[in-house]
């Protein structure tokens, strides 16, 4: 029996993937859950595994080519199988290899291997928001299933563990075939809540206990029509603060005095202190979903980093419950991931709210543009010694310019404000990120 | 109040419906000159005369047919079956004319009648004499299906039945006439429609109606000594079914047994799973048992009836594994 190798969508926003290299060649044995190729998906580099035992007996298309999801690239059989149909049916599908001159009569395929895997991306620097709008959580995609498919547990285990924020993957079941019921929920829920916290490894399954739902109410949908009518899907408007860094500045260099292992970047206390501002604000850490509000009890926060190509934006899960030495490493490694192309889709999906940092390249101020559906992102800029006029005298300080971009069907002018209020309030005050 | 029999509460039922009311008459085979199979109209033909206790031949068809003529012309009549065994014979009436009368109609021909007797199984009548059949009856729209278990609720529900303008199939028990209760002496009524919470507790809901709610609380009396409590639901109506007392009674167990003396496939506990699951499954902290009567016709042996039939044991066996506690 043989089986045909689709391209498959390896991220959740994939539509075509190009095929980096193939790991096998025609002729190989081939096993199911053996790396055949390596496929450049929009976000990453995934790897493309058999469906199926037999012999790699045609490929379909080359080094470098680009395929749509769910064309045909390539066909496992047994050895003497006579395959001619499976490869005309490649052929003739529309969803044809851009390999086989044959094809011709297949004009959407993406012949040229030119073809830019992001190109939307490099339009604008305010693009820095992040690629195209992701779905909150991601969809299943190939690899090691997510422990939360295998989880049984009775109803009421699921409904009392969302009501106390017990995660029910971190808790042992004690029912038949490991089902998790009651007794073994409320056993969890009476257990130090640090224990509880969930991990950063299974960070984006969200449950309900997360975040709130709001209704909308007759002015807030007012709002969203008539804003939305005014400005593009997304009506947005921003806020500029400037805020006093000399604080932080001195924070930070007395932590480095105390050793390498105490260094931070500003943009860790950055990201600390806009997910401290967040949890204090959550009409500002929400996301607009048509019909209500989702406000996020968890402060998920996006990074968008410059890669080769374009950008992308790992999470930081629950940044706002994390000390800085976590956060520092953890963004570093995100970052370093990130221009490798080695994250997987889960470490991309999920964030509340992003930050967008261009103060490396010497941009002072300026706007970016939101994720949906996120309703606010935060344009960081560089900080810059300038003189400022403090109780009637001109003195010297370290100032950072942020430009929050509010969707106006989730944040209004005052909330944004109040928002950037408690940002000040942390950056010019940091010992108040540990208290 | 006094303490009588459930044979004697609806006797008194009986008597005191057809001193209210002239148009309430009793006729089925062997409810007048030998006072009835199980003596449920004992005096009856004496105070009432043999036109409103009429003897009949042993034609269940043809006496349900005419009850539901009367019923038409605008008497109350109360068919007895002398068991719902032999009630068989006549279910084209119970079911093609009573239940659909007034439907059929178009509201002309209310159908304000009776049909009750002795329901399920003694004790070695074997498979034919030995059957319970509230989830064929219940299945019925048009039907109203109560199974009274204690003689005061025999009592008052046999009077809301006689009251009632639908008509209303009242299942007892042969092994249930002996048993004694308090009775108030005067008139009340037990509503249709409305389960009774029969004992409280936390641990466990355990769902019964007729016979099997002494059974029930034989088993609550049981696990009670190991610190178990089980609440005691009687559904005593299971046509209307009261799915609120049945829902607020998981909703604080959190778990349930479903024990019925009839057959498992469709049976009144399929009924009371369905909506437990409906109405409170975030409540649920385990699949819902039943015990049930086994898969087969009645045995005549003693020792296989004994098998065959729901008991404490097994129900016992239930609530343990609904509790994830050990099974003895």
């Amino acid at each position: 029996m043989a089986t045909k190798v689709f391209m498959e969508a390896l991220s959740p926003t994939m539509e075509e993937g190009r095929l980096v290299k193939w790991l096998k060649n025609e002729g190989d044995a081939v096993k199911s859950g053996d790396i055949l190729a390596e496929v450049e998906t929009d976000k990453a580099i995934m790897e493309l595994v058999a469906r199926g035992d037999g012999i790699l007996r045609r490929r379909l298309t080359g080094d470098g080519d680009t395929s749509p999801v769910g064309s045909i690239i390539g066909v496992i059989a047994a050895a003497d199988e006579n395959i001619d149909a499976l490869i005309a049916e490649a052929s003739g599908g529309g969803g044809a290899s851009t390999a086989a001159p044959a094809t011709a009569a297949a004009p959407a395929t993406a012949a040229a291997p030119a073809t830019a895997a992001t190109p939307a991306t490099a339009a604008t620097p305010a693009a820095a928001a992040t690629p195209a709008s992701q779905p909150p959580v991601p969809v299943p995609v190939p690899g090691p299933r997510p422990p939360a498919a295998d989880l049984r547990s009775s109803p009421l285990a699921r409904r009392i563990a969302a009501e106390r924020g017990v995660e029910l993957g971190a808790i042992q079941g004690s029912g038949p075939g490991g089902r998790i019921i009651k007794r073994d929920v409320e056993a969890a829920a009476s257990q130090p809540p640090v224990s509880r916290l969930p991990s950063s490894v299974s960070p984006t399954a969200a449950s309900a206990a997360d975040y709130q739902d709001l209704p909308l109410s007759q002015i807030r949908k007012t709002i969203a029509r008539r804003l939305a009518e005014s400005i593009g899907p997304i009506p947005t408007f921003y806020l500029t603060a400037e805020l006093d860094m000399e604080r932080v500045a001195e924070m930070r260099s007395a932590m480095a005095e105390l050793g390498d292992g105490f260094k931070v970047s500003f943009n860790d206390i950055i990201i600390k202190a806009v997910a401290s501002a967040l949890a204090q604000h959550p009409e500002c850490n929400a996301h607009w979903q048509g019909d209500s509000i989702r406000q996020w009890h968890r402060v998920h926060i996006g990074m968008a980093v410059a890669i080769d190509d374009g950008l992308i934006t790992p999470v930081i899960f629950d940044a706002d419950r994390k000390g800085l030495r976590q956060l520092a490493a953890e963004s570093r490694d995100l970052a370093k991931r990130a221009r490798d192309r080695k994250l997987t889709p889960n470490e991309y999906t999920g964030s509340t709210f992003s930050i967008s940092n261009l103060g490396m390249y010497g941009i002072d101020q300026f706007t970016a543009i939101i994720n949906p559906p996120e309703a606010g992102i935060l344009a960081v800029g560089s900080i810059e010694a300038k003189p400022v006029v403090i109780e009637g005298a001109v003195s010297v300080r370290r100032r950072l310019r942020v430009t929050l971009s509010c969707d106006h069907r989730v944040i209004d002018g005052a909330a944004g404000a109040r928002f950037l209020q408690t940002l000040r309030r942390l950056i010019e005050n940091p010992l108040l990120l540990v208290y | 109040m006094s303490v009588i029999t459930y044979r004697d509460a609806l006797n008194q039922a009986l008597r005191e419906e057809m001193q209210r009311d002239d148009r309430v008459f009793l006729m089925g085979e062997e409810v007048a000159v030998y006072q009835g199979a199980y003596k449920v109209s004992k005096g009856l033909l004496q105070e009432f005369g043999e036109m409103r206790v009429v003897d009949t031949p042993i034609t269940e068809l043809g006496f349900a047919g005419v009850g539901v003529g009367a019923a038409m012309v605008g008497l109350r009549p109360v068919i007895e079956f002398m068991t719902w065994n032999f009630a068989l014979l006549a279910i084209d009436q119970v079911v093609n004319a009573a239940a659909k009368m007034l439907y059929m109609s178009g509201g002309q021909y209310p159908m304000p009648m009776v049909f009750r007797g002795p329901n399920g199984a003694a004790l070695q009548l074997a498979a034919q004499h030995s059957q319970a059949w509230e989830s064929w009856l219940a299945h019925i729209p048009g039907l109203k299906v109560i199974t009274p278990a204690t003689p005061y609720d025999a009592k008052g529900m046999l009077k809301a039945a006689i009251r009632d303008d639908n008509p209303v199939v009242v299942l007892e028990g042969e092994m249930l006439y002996n048993t004694k209760g308090e009775v108030p002496d005067g008139d009340y009524i037990v509503p249709i429609g409305k389960a009774e919470v029969k004992r409280e507790g936390e641990h466990c809901t355990l769902v019964a109606h007729g016979k099997t709610v002494l059974m029930a609380l034989q088993v609550a009396d049981a696990l009670e000594k190991e610190g178990i409590r089980v609440e005691v639901v009687d559904l005593r109506t299971i046509r209307p079914m009261d799915v609120e007392t049945i829902a607020a009674s998981v909703r604080k167990t959190n778990r349930a047994v479903v024990l019925e003396e009839g057959w498992e496939v469709c049976g009144v506990g399929a009924q009371v799973v369905d909506y437990v699951q409906r109405h409170c499954f975030d409540h649920l902290d385990a699949p819902i048992l039943r015990v049930h009567q086994e898969d087969v016709p009645m045995p005549y042996a003693k020792n296989l009836e004994r098998t065959a039939k729901p008991d404490v044991a097994k129900t016992i066996a239930a609530i343990r594994q609904v509790m994830y506690l050990p099974t003895a």
